[in-house]
């Protein structure tokens, strides 16, 4: 880091010499050898052929899939995921409840009833696709837009409803913005806007699930999942959270949703190599590209995934699982201003990961238009329900604004809340605080 | 090596060449003597005198790195939950802190991370979240920018966010040595306490002698479910020694310490610049006739107001000494609070001695940050204002 511990270390050259690590500098060159064997790469061929690696002439990473976007099995002989009808049937009523929900909320937005939204068409295959192959012990950090994740680990449409409108049943206590939902147990940490700051997290996080299960055998086998967007992955803490990852062989899986578009960015922006995919090799971290509007394929590559997190006493895995962002960004973005109506369109005609499933659904007899008909329009009615009842329900406490800063209140936040209350009780006109529960004496 | 070695040879004994060297006619800014200041254990009997230190019957002299060891290796020992990583830690640390740690605890617990501040704080976020406590070191505190969003946009609000599930990263500690060394120049020398007090959800620590450094930071591990940010002053690794008890021990944060009572001019400081203080007590109480209180703050935030305040109500004059810029710095904070809640007892403006708002250049450290002669001036004004 700084030259100044290098001169600590050049006057106590003692100190070096009782470091109990492998020291892979200390591998001798053998006369004659074809190697190089610098510590920094001990496995390198001495060629005699000066030629730069151009990425541009390598082999793209193949996205694997399992069915075609006509539902259609590309290999016949296999029956898809080795799960059963059934549980296939709630992934797609899973997905179907994402769809629903996200246009009631994102027109819900536009009248106003709801400061913020952002959905998830498109890409509702990832996220319960990925999630389905997940415990309910393992840990998940998400970005935003998995909210298939909770949908697949349990969390009910009156916890979605609560966290939007953040009223008193919200477990953020009204304090974060719409989709910043968050549980305790399936865990899935509470969403934060700043970008990829939940990677380096989920490795600390996995790291901490390993020495738990080393220091306590009887723990079940557990891993954490990190969900992160294309243009995220462009942050400093990408980079850190895989290295630290690989360093330190943490059980994580990291997943990729590569949609094409960051806000109004596209990839050819964002990146120059083979996507997200190419890096995670250079990280040493095994990879998979796959297609994201195939949830046999996502699910599949994430049950592998898991196995292989779990295997050698932990180890790093990364996903990229390929999509395209049918929405605009969030109700604050109009992504006609960068993108051709007739682009999207013709994504939403072409291909999408729970038409694909309904296509399977269909050619295997498990699904009709009827069947279809009437399970939308009971979400849709089970939706608005929950709407309805969240959105009259009172906001928190007005002290919720004051604590959970630190464990206890302090003396200072204590004195403000007084001094608050006084305003409130001064200048009463001021302020509404009847949807606030309990009032003034919320404080 | 040999030739590096060279030059220690020939350097004049007890004087260093790269720094700028005292004024022969000083007597107010003579090299602080730590074996003589008031402000350290040098026997253990003093040790039981004090009110937060166990009366130990046994204890050990010294210095500040060997404390900090003695208090990780304390916590590991107490708890499997404890870990210890960041940069060049496995072989006992650049500072000497975790010297023998990973030999005892294993590689599992005590372990190098990549070159990275941001991933090593998001790493032990994550880890705390789980439950565990993890002890990150960032190897100067110049270096602790890189991490700063994840200290303040993760670290700090991860409690709040998660509201009702009752999640929180309150196990973890940053620990960073920080603070002037005669020739640390811009980016060994900073002490940026006064950017993570600006944020709600950690606690900022900075201790000021071994002693206080081990029971401070033991308290930081297991008594404080929030993230802290312990600043240890790398100057008093080797320079400060007393006696530090054996066992475990804490002492409270957010808690100041009256080090000295006195009758007419309160100082608030904390780290280092409390031993110049001391000196600058003593030359005044001497050549004015004076009686001067000293504080140490201890905790940068959430801080101890009180007993700020009822030193300054008592003397009605205050000083607040720190190395950091004086712009926005924690005096600000602290002379606001005074103006706010003691403004009917002040006899004097509250005086503010720090540095100054420019960077540490390596050949004007002496001019830039406070000294003996700036704080015994800054008693004098308070006192003839």
């Amino acid at each position: 880091m700084s030259a100044y511990l290098l001169r600590r270390i050049s006057r106590n050259p003692r100190v070096l010499s009782r470091i109990p690590q492998r020291w892979s500098s200390s591998i001798s060159q053998r006369p004659g050898s074809d190697r190089v064997r610098f510590p920094g790469a001990v496995n390198s061929k001495f060629t005699t052929d000066m030629a730069f690696i151009n990425p541009s002439e390598m082999t793209h990473i193949p996205t694997y899939r399992v069915m075609d976007s006509d539902g259609v099995l590309l290999d016949k002989n296999r029956k898809p995921a080795g799960v059963s009808n059934e549980e296939i049937l709630t992934w797609y009523k899973n997905m179907l409840t994402v769809s629903v929900m996200d246009v009631i909320m994102f027109e819900a937005q536009r009248q106003g009833r709801l400061s913020f939204y952002m959905v998830s068409a498109g890409e509702e295959g990832i996220s319960v696709g990925s999630a389905a192959a997940l415990t309910p012990d393992d840990v998940v950090f998400a970005q935003y837009r998995e909210t298939g994740v909770f949908q697949q680990r349990g969390f009910t449409l009156k916890d979605f409803m609560s966290q939007l409108f953040a009223n008193c049943h919200d477990n953020g206590r009204g304090r974060n913005m719409p989709v910043h939902y968050g549980s305790n147990y399936p865990r899935m940490h509470t969403i934060s806007s700043p970008l990829a700051t939940q990677i380096p997290q989920a490795s600390g996080a996995a790291y901490a699930l390993k020495l738990e299960s080393l220091q306590n055998p009887d723990t079940p086998p557990r891993i954490v999942t990190c969900y992160f967007g294309e243009g995220a992955a462009s942050e400093g803490d990408f980079h850190a959270g895989l290295n630290i990852a690989a360093t330190r062989s943490c059980p994580v899986v990291f997943i990729c949703r590569n949609n094409g578009y960051a806000i109004s960015t596209p990839t050819l922006e964002q990146y120059r190599g083979d996507g997200i995919a190419s890096r995670g090799v250079g990280y040493g971290i095994d990879t998979i590209r796959v297609d994201g509007n195939d949830i046999f394929a996502v699910y599949e590559a994430m049950r592998e995934a898991r196995r292989i997190a779990l295997s050698d006493g932990g180890k790093p895995v990364l996903i990229e699982a390929m999509s395209y962002r049918v929405s605009h960004h969030s109700t604050s973005d109009d992504s006609f201003a960068y993108r051709a109506r007739v682009e999207v369109e013709d994504w939403k005609r072409r291909d999408n990961p729970i038409i694909r499933l309904r296509k399977w659904l269909e050619n295997e007899g498990l699904w009709d238009e009827d069947t279809e008909r009437t399970t939308r329009e009971q979400l849709r009615k089970e939706v608005l329900k929950e709407f309805g009842e969240a959105e009259r329900e009172k906001k928190p406490p007005l002290r919720e604004a004051f604590e959970g800063v630190y464990e206890e209140l302090t003396e200072e936040a204590q004195e403000q809340m007084k001094e608050l209350k006084r305003i409130l009780e001064t200048y009463p006109e001021e302020y509404d605080l009847r949807q606030f529960k309990d009032g003034i004496n919320g404080l | 090596m040999a030739s590096l070695r060279l030059p220690r040879l020939i350097r004049a004994p007890g004087r260093r060449l790269y720094s700028a060297a005292a004024s022969p006619s000083s007597r107010l800014n003579l090299p602080i003597d730590y074996k003589s200041t008031p402000l350290l254990h040098h026997t253990s009997s003093t040790l039981s005198e004090s009110l937060e230190l166990p009366g130990s019957a046994t204890s050990k002299s010294m210095n500040l790195y060997q404390a900090i060891n003695s208090a990780l290796r304390t916590a590991l020992t107490k708890s499997e939950k404890v870990m210890l990583f960041g940069e060049d830690v496995a072989f006992g640390g650049v500072f000497r802190c975790s010297m023998d740690l990973q030999t005892e605890f294993g590689s599992e617990r005590v372990f190098n991370t990549p070159l990275t501040e941001q991933g090593i704080v998001g790493f032990a976020i994550g880890a705390a979240a789980q439950g565990m406590k993890p002890v990150a070191e960032i190897q100067f505190a110049d270096y602790v920018f890189p991490a700063f969003d994840q200290i303040v946009n993760e670290a700090a609000k991860f409690r709040y966010r998660e509201g009702a599930t009752g999640v929180h990263a309150g196990g973890m500690v940053v620990r960073m040595p920080c603070g002037a060394v005669g020739h640390g120049a811009l980016y060994h020398s900073q002490s940026p306490e006064a950017l993570f007090a600006h944020v709600p959800g950690v606690q900022v620590v900075v201790p000021r002698s071994p002693s206080q450094a081990k029971g401070l930071l033991l308290a930081s591990i297991f008594e404080h479910n929030n993230p802290v940010i312990f600043m240890e002053p790398k100057c008093l690794y080797r320079a400060a020694v007393e006696h530090v008890p054996n066992e475990y021990y804490t002492i409270p944060l957010s808690k100041a310490e009256v080090l000295k009572p006195g009758n007419d001019v309160t100082i608030v400081s904390y780290g280092q610049p409390l031993y110049l203080c001391s000196a600058a007590i003593a030359a005044a109480e001497k050549a004015l006739g004076v009686s001067v209180e000293l504080i140490d703050l201890r905790t940068i935030y959430p801080w101890d107001r009180q007993t700020v305040l009822d030193s300054v109500k008592k003397t009605g004059r205050a000083i607040v000494v720190h190395e950091s810029m004086i712009n926005y710095g924690v005096g600000a904070e602290v002379a606001a609070t005074i103006q706010d809640q003691a403004f009917l007892r002040l006899e004097a403006p509250v005086k503010r001695v720090a540095g100054w708002s420019t960077h540490t250049g390596l050949q004007y450290e002496k001019f830039i940050l406070p000294d003996v002669a700036r704080i015994y001036d800054a008693i004098k004004q308070s006192i003839e204002y």
